[in-house]
């Protein structure tokens, strides 16, 4: 296969693994919680996406704003069931709410949608490619993956910039107590942060669905691929994730293609080197402990 | 209650005469139980006590030193996969074969254990979880280890074959005993590793590990330590569980397992070998069994049935347990974060100073 075409595919699977990333570092920078359960909330809005397809046979559209709704829904609903109750939880405890997340919407899908493989497409015709430099093919999925991920981006920026909402988020983050005592309710800027995070993780979430099949483990593996990219990217700062996105994509495609079998355990020598070499990412500042 | 005068009052394994009588008590109901619990059963128990010894060790690591680790089904499957490739392919005695299982295991603890000494929290948490998933891969991979399509493992000989003496274990009844033996002695082993000078070390570093190194812990040694005492019991751990199961796969050893095991030791109860020991009994009863046949649970069942019908897929009711096991850690974090050690201690206050 040519270079340009891996580079393509491994931007583009590296775009959505960095929307992906993205999800998980809105709620690591607000709260401070990693996650796990990221991928299955994404897991669980695309089969709501699916089902809605396939059983009322609505038109893509609506589908995709009613799975998109519910998703916010999800993400409000965890935070305010799961981790809210909680009083002054260590950091084993958060990490093993969001796993008992995980396993909780893991054997719900399971039990309303049967293990069993199901397909998922978006409305892209997948016979119509473009070819703009010689050998070097571009999918429709690739398109609408950029488009996507750059447009989240933007509206991101500009949200965390200049609304009042993002920059209560941004203040939250800093520093909690200083925030409230601002008259922000950081409660309720937690729920919001993973209601978005829970949105943005179901968009990239179908992408991945519409690329491979959607089942109710499917999601566990670009999970990792995308936690290893906020890894790389930092956990903290979103542009390095989207850079972490790109480059784990890249490392992925072009290692896949000379050794295929061991494409799956790519992911985590680069976690486990990133995290040997510079604990705190290739991009955020490094972080001191204080006594 | 019970103080502490002297060191070795603290660490004397039995400190009354009730405990050494419940001891007692309990060694005889466990050394007999075979004989009248249904067979089914004794497998049952063959899986908690491995999972017992496991999440004892877990406990050292997460409990005790409070390093996070959601790789241990990787340790697990090198404690397997070690113990019947040494018997199968050189002939090696089982005990032997166990043993250096269970070392190459706290050899990969200990390579683990080398970023940890940089990493903490959920850094850790998800360099632990892509190290488990790539020793199951590496072992999927390569021919050696059976591939994808798993490994039977050989029969049980506790004899040394090169010498003629063979004493082969065939059924669950006549395994209980081995593990049971086995189990006692890791158990014991973890209570007394605590109550060391190294133990002591581990829950310095846990409280606070700038703390511990400024009191004179070696964080490099006793951190890499903790790591490989916890793969050890998790490498005997697997061993054993390779012989109740007779036959394993890599996907036997999967991430999912890996979360089990911490929950067994988050519900049990953190740090300490009793809530290990607790946790172990009661995640594995309702995965391999209460849960496992929800439908036919008398009344609850047959609604859960109905439901599943109304709503659901009947054939996914199977994947109720891993829904039950969610909310069980979510409301033990919530409600009773200590575990059920915590409700143990609170109960035994409450009847030591009845009226009061």
């Amino acid at each position: 296969m040519p270079f340009g075409q891996l580079l393509v595919e491994g931007l583009a699977i590296g775009a959505c693994y960095g929307l992906f990333a993205t999800a998980v570092v809105i709620i690591y920078k607000t709260s401070e919680v990693v996650n796990f359960a990221q991928g299955e909330m994404a897991m669980f809005s695309s089969f709501v996406a699916f089902h809605i397809l396939a059983v009322y046979q609505y038109p893509f559209w609506l589908a995709f704003v009613i799975a998109m709704l519910f998703s916010i829904l999800l993400g409000v609903l965890i935070e305010f069931l799961f981790l809210r109750p909680a009083k002054h939880p260590s950091l084993l405890g958060m990490i093993v709410i969001t796993l008992g997340a995980e396993m909780f919407l893991m054997g719900l899908a399971s039990w309303k949608w049967g293990a069993e493989q199901k397909f998922f497409s978006l409305p892209l015709d997948p016979s119509v490619t473009y070819e703009p430099v010689k050998g070097m093919i571009v999918t429709n999925w690739a398109i609408a993956v950029f488009a996507v991920a750059s447009t989240i981006m933007l509206l991101l920026y500009v949200f965390f910039k200049y609304t009042r909402l993002g920059v209560a988020m941004r203040a939250t983050q800093q520093n909690k107590h200083a925030a409230k005592i601002m008259g922000i309710r950081t409660e309720r800027v937690f729920s919001i942060a993973w209601g978005f995070s829970s949105l943005i993780g179901a968009v990239a979430g179908m992408f991945f669905a519409s690329r491979a099949t959607l089942d109710p483990a499917f999601m566990m593996e670009p999970f990792l691929r995308a936690f290893a990219a906020a890894v790389l990217g930092g956990l903290m700062s979103i542009p390095g994730v989207i850079i972490g996105g790109g480059l784990m994509g890249l490392i992925e495609n072009f290692f896949g293609y000379y050794w295929p079998s061991w494409k799956p355990i790519v992911a985590f020598i680069v976690i486990i080197l990133v995290l040997c070499l510079r604990p705190s990412g290739l991009f955020a500042k490094h972080y001191v402990k204080k006594v | 209650m019970d103080m502490k005068r002297d060191y070795y009052e603290d660490i004397r394994l039995f400190n009354s005469g009730v405990v050494l009588f419940w001891t007692v008590a309990l060694m005889l109901v466990l050394f007999t139980l075979p004989l009248y619990a249904p067979n089914y059963y004794v497998y049952l128990l063959n899986i908690i006590m491995v999972h017992i010894i496991l999440a004892v060790g877990l406990n050292i690591l997460v409990g005790s030193t409070g390093q996070i680790s959601l790789g241990h089904a990787g340790f697990f499957a090198i404690g397997a996969y070690g113990t019947a490739l040494l018997m199968a392919k050189l002939q090696i005695p089982f005990v032997v074969a166990l043993l250096a299982a269970a070392f190459i295991a706290a050899f990969f603890g200990f390579i683990l254990g080398l970023p940890a000494l940089r990493l903490e929290g959920p850094y850790l948490a998800i360099a632990s979880l892509g190290f488990g998933l790539t020793i199951t891969h590496i072992i999927g991979g390569v021919d050696l280890f059976g591939g994808r399509m798993g490994v039977k493992v050989p029969p049980l000989d506790l004899g040394i074959s090169q010498l003629g003496v063979s004493w082969v274990l065939k059924t669950d009844f006549q395994k209980y005993y081995l593990i049971l033996i086995i189990t006692i002695l890791m158990v014991v082993g973890a209570r007394n590793i605590l109550k060391t000078r190294v133990g002591r070390s581990f829950v310095a570093i846990r409280d606070s590990d700038i703390a511990a190194e400024v009191i004179g812990v070696n964080l490099t040694i006793y951190k890499t330590l903790a790591f490989a005492v916890s793969a050890f019991y998790a490498g005997i751990a697997g061993g054993l569980f390779g012989f109740i199961l007779g036959f394993f796969d890599p996907f036997t050893f999967n991430m999912i397992l890996s979360i089990i095991f911490l929950v067994m030791v988050v519900v049990g109860g953190l740090g300490t070998v009793s809530g290990g020991i607790m946790g172990a009994c009661l995640i594995t009863y309702l995965q391999y069994d209460l849960l496992k046949n929800i439908g036919e649970v008398p009344y609850f069942g047959a609604f859960m049935v109905t439901i599943s019908q109304l709503w659901f897929t009947t054939v996914g009711l199977e994947n109720f347990s891993s829904m039950a096991i969610g909310l069980i850690m979510i409301g033990i974090i919530i409600f009773e974060p200590l575990g059920m050690f915590g409700i143990w201690i609170r109960m035994k206050k409450y009847w030591m100073t009845w009226p009061f």
